[in-house]
Formats: C-alpha cells, sequence, structure tokens
C-alpha cells in the first residue's frame, strides 16, 4: 500500500519532547534520529511542530446513510483528517441504523473508498435503537467492519436486564458496550441543563441526576457481569465522581468527555441560539471543572467528538424545535489544547493518550495510538501548537455549520496527517487530489 | 428598547415609563372617543402560534384604539411543530411591512430567536412564550398593584417600593410568575413564591424572591396583595403520576378561598391573570369579591398594551435611545399624545 512517496519530517517534537527527524517510507515510520535525512523524501520543516500519533476518535456522526443533506462520509472523514484524526469510530444512529452486518460493512467500505481516515462503524445494540431486543451482535463482530464498539447512542440503554445481557454477549468477541447515559424518564421533553439558568429561561430542564443514576447502575452491572463498559461523553461532576469510585474498586469501566464539555457552559443558551443545543447538555462551570480535573487525573480516559452535524434547517429556527448536536472533529485538539495543554493541567504526551491511545485501545483497533517508533504504522499528526486561528464554519470541511465555536480565536493548527505514511492533510490543507485517487 | 421580549431587560426607569406611559393611555380610554390617531399607517401583527382569544383581543384592541392597521396571524393548526414555519411565517409578515409583531408561541424563547434571527425588521413584541416570559402581563399586573396599593393622589413615577406580593401556584411551568418575580423586584416590591415543591423549578433559589410551600403562613404575614396563578388540571395527570395528588388535596394547601381570603389584611387585593379554574387554585368567593381586581387587570391590559405599542412605535427620539436623560425623552412623548388627541377629539 506504498504510495511510493516519503517524507521527512525535519526538526519535529514527538509529543511535544526533544526534536528529532523522523523518516516516513513504506507506510511505515522508517528511521528516527536527528540525523536522520533521505535525499528522495519530501521535506517538511517541523521546527516548532509537535508530533503525535494520529487521532482516533471514539465517537463520530458521519451520517450516511440516510442524512447525507448534513455530512457523507467522505465529507465527514475528510473533516477528521483536517481535525489530525486518522481513524473515527462512526456512530450507529444512521438510516437505516447500523445495526446489521450488511449496513455496518457498507459504512466501512464506503469510509476505505473515500481514504482520508480508517472508519470503524459502531454497532448498534438494540434493533433500529428500540432498545427492545439485541441486534446481531457477533455478526457484525464478525463481519468485514470486524465491529468492536456497540453503542445505541443518541438512545440509553435504559432496560436493566437488556443492558446487562449486552454487557455479557460482547464478550464473547471482546466488545464494548458504549453507554449514552439518559434516564429517559427524567428527561423527557428536557431541553438544557436543569438549573439556574434553566429556570429562568423556561425550558425543561435534563437533569444531571439522569446521567449519574444510569452511570451509576451501569457500573455495578458491569462489575456484576465482569464485562468492560464505555461511557459516552460525560458531562457532570457527579458522574466524574461516580466513574473515580468505580475504578478505585476494580470496575473495568472507561469514560469519555467532548471537547465542548471541557469548555462550554449552560450560560450560551442565554441566546436561545440552538447551535448550544446539545445531548448531553452543556453543563455549569462546576462541571467544566470537574471534567477537566477528571480527564488531567485519569479518571476520564477519552475525549472524543460527538461530531454531529446537523443541517441548517434542523437549526435555524427557536430552540425547541432544533436538534441536538454540534459539531467538533475540526476543532477538537486546539479545545484540548486550549483547555488542557495552555493550562499546564496536561503534556503532550498525556494528549497522544486521550486523543490517540486509550481511543484505539477501547476500540480495540490495533494499528492507531501506537507508540512513535520505527517499525510502526506512519499513522500521525503534525501540529503547530503556537498557531491560532478564527473558527469560520463556513471553511471547514464538514458540511455543516453548526460549530459552537463561530468567530471564536482557538490555540493550535492541525499542519499535516498521515494515514498509513500518505499525507492525508500537508501545510494544513486536505491532500485532496492524493486522496482521491489513492483507490 | 427595540422590542419587549423579557421583563428581566426592563430598567427601573424604563419599567416606571411604561406604567406611567399606560396611565396617560388609560385617562384617554376614560373618554368618550377612545380611539388616537398616534399609529395611523403602521402595521402591527398578532402572530398567535398558541390560542389566546383574550390576549390577542387585549393586543388588538390596544393596537387599534392607536389607529394602527392589524393582521391577525393564528398559525395554530398548521404545522408549527417545526419551527420553519415560525422563520417562513416571519419572512412572509416583513414582506407584509410589519412595524410590530406580537408573538404568542408554545415554545420558550422563540420571540428572542424571532427578534435576533434578521427574519423581521419590526419591534418583537412577546405576548407569551412557552414557559418563559410574558411582560405585558406582568407590566399589567404592577399597573394594577401601584393603582391601588401605592398610596393616594396622582401614582404617576411612583414603582413598588415596599410592597409584599405573594406569587402562589403553578410556579413551574408559568411565563407569568417569571415574568412578574424580574418585574416586580425591579419595581422594589418584596415577592414571595407560594407552592408545592414539585411546581417550583430547580434552581428558583437563584431567582429575587423568597419561596414557601404553605400558603397559609404566608397569608399570617399580611400581604398586600396575593396573585393566584392558573393551574391547568392536566397537571395532576402528566408525567410522573402528576405534580400533585389530587385537584383536592392542592384546593386544600393552596387554593384561595371565602377563609384565606378574610384571613389576609383589609387592604389586600387578590389578582389572576385568568383563565381562572373556578373551584381549584381559586373560589367563586374569592373571585367575586370585591378585593379581587380581575376584571379590572383586563382593561389594564389594554392600557398597558398601548403603552408598549406606543413606545415601541411612535417616534424613535422617545424609545430606541434609552441612555438619554429620560426627563428630554419624556417631554415630546407627552406632547405628542396630547395634541394628537386633542386632534381626534
Ligand atoms: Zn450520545
Amino acid at each position: 500500500m506504498s504510495t511510493g512517496r516519503k517524507y521527512l519530517l525535519r526538526d519535529v517534537a514527538p509529543y511535544g519532547g526533544d526534536r528529532t527527524t523522523v523518516l516516513l517510507a513504506d507506510g511505515v515510520v522508517a528511521a528516527i534520529g536527528p540525523e536522520v535525512s533521505d535525499d528522495d523524501a519530501t521535506v517538511i520543516d517541523g521546527r516548532g511542530l509537535v508530533l503525535l500519533p494520529g487521532l482516533v476518535d471514539l465517537h463520530t456522526h458521519l451520517r450516511e446513510p440516510g442524512r447525507e443533506d448534513a455530512e457523507t462520509i467522505r465529507t465527514g472523514t475528510r473533516a477528521a483528517a483536517l481535525g489530525g484524526f486518522t481513524a473515527v469510530h462512526a456512530m450507529a444512529n444512521t438510516t437505516p441504523t447500523q445495526d446489521t452486518a450488511g449496513v455496518v460493512e457498507q459504512v466501512w467500505r464506503l469510509g476505505r473508498d473515500a481514504g482520508w481516515v480508517d472508519v470503524h462503524p459502531v454497532g448498534a445494540v438494540t434493533v433500529g435503537l428500540e432498545g427492545e431486543r439485541l441486534a446481531e451482535l457477533g455478526a457484525m463482530a464478525e463481519s468485514r467492519a470486524q465491529v468492536r464498539v456497540f453503542s445505541d447512542d443518541g438512545k440509553c440503554v435504559h432496560d436493566p436486564v437488556l443492558m446487562r445481557r449486552a454487557l455479557e454477549y460482547v464478550k464473547a468477541f471482546d466488545g464494548v458496550v458504549a453507554q449514552h447515559a439518559q434516564e429517559p424518564r427524567l428527561t423527557e421533553n428536557a431541553q438544557m441543563h436543569e438549573g439556574v439558568v434553566s429556570a429562568e429561561l423556561g425550558l425543561a430542564g435534563w437533569p444531571a441526576v439522569a446521567e449519574e443514576a444510569i452511570i451509576a447502575r451501569d457500573v455495578l452491572l458491569a462489575e456484576h457481569v465482569g464485562s468492560r463498559l464505555h461511557v459516552c461523553h460525560l458531562s457532570t461532576a457527579g458522574s466524574v465522581e461516580i466513574i473515580r469510585w468505580a475504578k478505585s474498586r476494580g470496575i473495568d469501566v472507561t469514560a469519555e468527555v467532548t471537547p465542548h464539555h471541557l469548555i462550554l457552559t449552560d450560560e450560551l443558551a442565554r441566546g436561545y441560539d440552538p447551535t448550544f443545543k446539545v445531548n448531553p447538555p452543556l453543563r455549569t462551570q462546576r462541571d467544566v471543572e470537574a471534567v477537566r480535573a477528571g480527564l488531567a487525573d485519569g479518571t476520564i480516559d477519552i475525549v472524543a467528538t460527538d461530531h454531529a452535524p446537523h443541517t441548517r434547517e434542523d437549526k435555524d429556527c427557536e430552540w425547541a424545535a432544533a436538534a441536538f448536536g454540534m459539531t467538533g472533529l475540526e476543532t477538537a485538539l486546539s479545545v484540548v489544547q486550549e483547555t488542557m495543554v495552555d493550562t499546564g493541567r496536561m503534556t503532550w504526551t498525556d494528549v497522544a493518550r486521550v486523543l490517540s491511545e486509550a481511543p484505539a485501545r477501547i476500540g480495540r483497533v490495533s494499528d492507531h495510538g501506537r507508540p512513535i517508533a520505527v517499525g510502526e504504522p506512519a499513522n500521525l499528526v503534525l501540529v503547530d501548537p503556537a498557531a491560532r486561528r478564527v473558527i469560520n464554519p463556513e471553511e471547514q470541511a464538514t458540511k455543516s455549520g453548526n460549530s459552537p465555536f463561530r468567530g471564536r480565536d482557538l490555540s493550535g493548527c492541525i499542519v499535516a496527517t498521515f494515514l498509513r505514511g500518505r499525507a492525508t492533510v500537508l501545510d494544513g490543507t486536505s491532500c485532496d487530489e492524493d486522496v482521491v485517487v489513492r483507490w | 428598547m427595540k422590542h419587549l421580549l423579557s421583563t428581566g431587560s426592563l430598567s427601573h426607569k424604563q419599567a416606571v415609563r411604561i406604567l406611567d406611559t399606560a396611565g396617560q393611555m388609560a385617562a384617554t380610554q376614560a373618554r368618550e372617543i377612545k380611539k388616537l390617531p398616534t399609529l395611523r399607517g403602521r402595521t402591527v401583527v398578532n402572530l398567535f402560534f398558541e390560542d389566546s382569544t383574550r390576549t390577542r383581543i387585549s393586543f388588538e384592541t390596544a393596537a387599534k384604539r392607536l389607529s394602527a392597521d392589524v393582521i391577525n396571524f393564528s398559525a395554530k393548526g398548521s404545522s408549527v411543530s417545526k419551527g420553519e414555519s415560525l422563520k417562513d411565517t416571519a419572512l412572509t409578515l416583513q414582506a407584509m411591512g410589519a412595524d410590530a409583531v406580537v408573538i404568542r408561541h408554545h415554545a420558550s424563547g422563540a420571540p428572542h430567536t424571532l427578534a435576533h434571527s434578521g427574519w423581521t425588521h419590526g419591534a418583537v413584541i412577546n405576548a407569551g412564550d412557552g414557559t418563559h416570559q410574558h411582560p405585558t402581563q406582568a407590566l399589567l399586573d404592577a399597573f394594577t398593584l401601584r393603582r391601588h396599593l401605592s398610596g393616594p393622589g396622582d401614582v404617576t413615577g411612583r414603582d413598588l417600593a415596599g410592597l409584599r406580593v405573594a406569587i402562589v401556584g403553578d410556579v413551574l411551568h408559568s411565563r407569568v410568575a417569571r415574568s412578574n418575580v424580574q418585574l416586580l423586584h425591579t419595581l422594589g416590591a418584596d415577592v414571595t413564591l407560594v407552592a408545592p415543591p414539585t411546581l417550583l423549578p430547580v434552581g428558583v433559589d437563584a431567582w429575587p424572591a423568597a419561596v414557601s410551600y404553605h400558603l397559609d403562613e404566608v397569608i399570617d404575614t399580611k400581604p398586600d396583595a396575593i396573585m393566584m396563578l392558573r393551574v391547568q388540571r392536566e397537571r395532576m395527570s402528566s408525567a410522573g403520576g402528576g405534580f400533585f395528588p389530587s385537584p383536592l388535596e392542592y384546593t386544600r394547601g393552596y387554593g384561595l378561598d371565602a377563609r384565606r381570603l378574610a384571613a389576609m389584611p383589609e387592604h389586600a387585593i387578590v389578582l389572576h391573570p385568568g383563565p381562572m379554574n373556578r373551584g381549584l387554585e381559586i373560589s367563586a368567593d374569592a373571585a367575586d369579591s370585591p378585593r379581587a381586581v380581575i376584571v379590572e387587570q383586563v382593561a389594564n391590559g389594554v392600557a398597558v398594551r398601548m403603552a408598549v405599542l406606543y413606545l415601541l412605535l411612535a417616534g424613535s427620539e422617545g424609545t430606541q435611545d434609552e441612555t438619554r436623560h429620560d426627563q428630554t425623552n419624556d417631554q415630546p412623548n407627552d406632547q405628542t399624545t396630547k395634541n394628537e388627541t386633542k386632534v381626534d377629539a
């Protein structure tokens, strides 16, 4: 799968550490060292740039099949590459639902054909996300898509018996259930975080306890049946506490936080701009502090985008009528840098852990999130942490404009992304021709 | 002030000014010929996504008495559950040249969205949005409270300093309560919310109001006014088995009846935004007692809505630049009212 092209990343800082030079050839890291050179290679001046393993997103909505007006696998994965990702997990709430081997294989193949990142479809836990009976989890696991992550994301597997069965069943193929923790009865018609702001705005509240109660139940279920559990996009201080407690008991649970929950709060709902309507909802400053602390101390394992593109029609309306969700692939690393690295709470090594190594491990993706070492697959991203940019959704690769960071000045830029040694992004620009001709 | 979306954004000065203007409007309404030419040639659209005959008629009457052209647009029954219709409707109204849009909508924040979307250039007046705000209702309540309770003589320029007002009932779902808490606080009144805990929102502790679960205890503190909120019977059977066990139990705890009315101070008045559920939150004795000002509220509603339309639409000099001194703002407005009244009479 060699493209023939070689890249010499001169004077880059792997994990933000000492500068060295890295040669990419034949799809792998061919050599590392200050003296490495290669006359045939394309040279990239890496001074000031941080080299990380390519980012892995455990939670992406690519919308295809079904809502190609909001995003396609091609546009979404191109956005992912521009955001520094080399692999994404495509959530199952498509139309038709990714609940059979046929649909997950289709998504997997469309991802391969697009060529921007490796697409790992997530399989639905229940048929049609209806929460009534298990989907054919085994068939999806054994398909060419090799599904390992199962989720009814957008809906919660709220029936405790069904959740127990799912946790048990996926052990047969080392799968994991990724739970969207939302007690449905406590959140009927809910519009935003329940608290001071919702009380004033007259928007029906989404209480923190609706998330925490499910997480508490699920960690106990996972302990009881000896399964591993992944908690999607946790958003409250209480959820962090429960995960911390569960881990201290030795329960095999992992947890994710989104970039937006690391930086935005429910105060943004005051303008009734549905761009800020998301599930789980933006919480309070206290919760933001708690999830940052949880990410820094390892209670929260990963950052995942929950990239949720929506058409203008679905956001250009009154709050209650608008869809939940915001885009995030092209801003995720910047938000993590700004909230965690620039503040001194995490190193670039930690960033590699939470945005690449740990999500790859949870998703059982063996060729991503690897060490930057000779012989390893050249799935890498080159970041300029000193750069700043103002976010303009119209200039992004995602098909949808619902970025919550419109007009906001964020730290850090992706300079280059490599998928198995091939540049998908160079000079901050997507390598459209190379990628399109590849397959 | 370009729009009226929430009482929370009204300053003390602005609020008193609206009440004073409403006072002038009310005075004109005592005359035989009630119509003023002030808004001749201007178009006011009543955009109602939710049924409310009484509020619509009140706004319509107010606009017509100021000689505005009124278009009633009832969007109820059409497919309004999706937001496109708000946008498309607004664009249609814009094309018709609406100078003001009076909007009633089931979604909290819809008037805010309309005002800030660029879909319409006219003034937006919130006539009730979801469980958020109903600012003209609060203004007419404040107007009524001021007229009865701020002491003898001309009430112009006064606020509600020191008045103690109890708001009783379904605060959780009430836009009237939200609007009143903010406005009455701005005007200096002390507000106590009285409701069963299930009908108070999480976060109410941040409001500028005291909270009690016991109506009798609050009545014992001798409030100057008691405002009864409508309690919808459906609340009893909705999610979670209902917000209270039975209408009877609600009435026992929170209904205003003859006994509780008698326990109130001599001067205290009873308000209700209507429509009333007689026998649930208010008994017939209380509703029909001389201390109930419920019918007067309706009349005051027209005067207050005239004032709001007038201040938002009649001449930018008086309304748009609130940073200027009120004195200089007030004078030309008073002049206009008097002059035009003369012409009309
Ligand atoms: Zn989710």
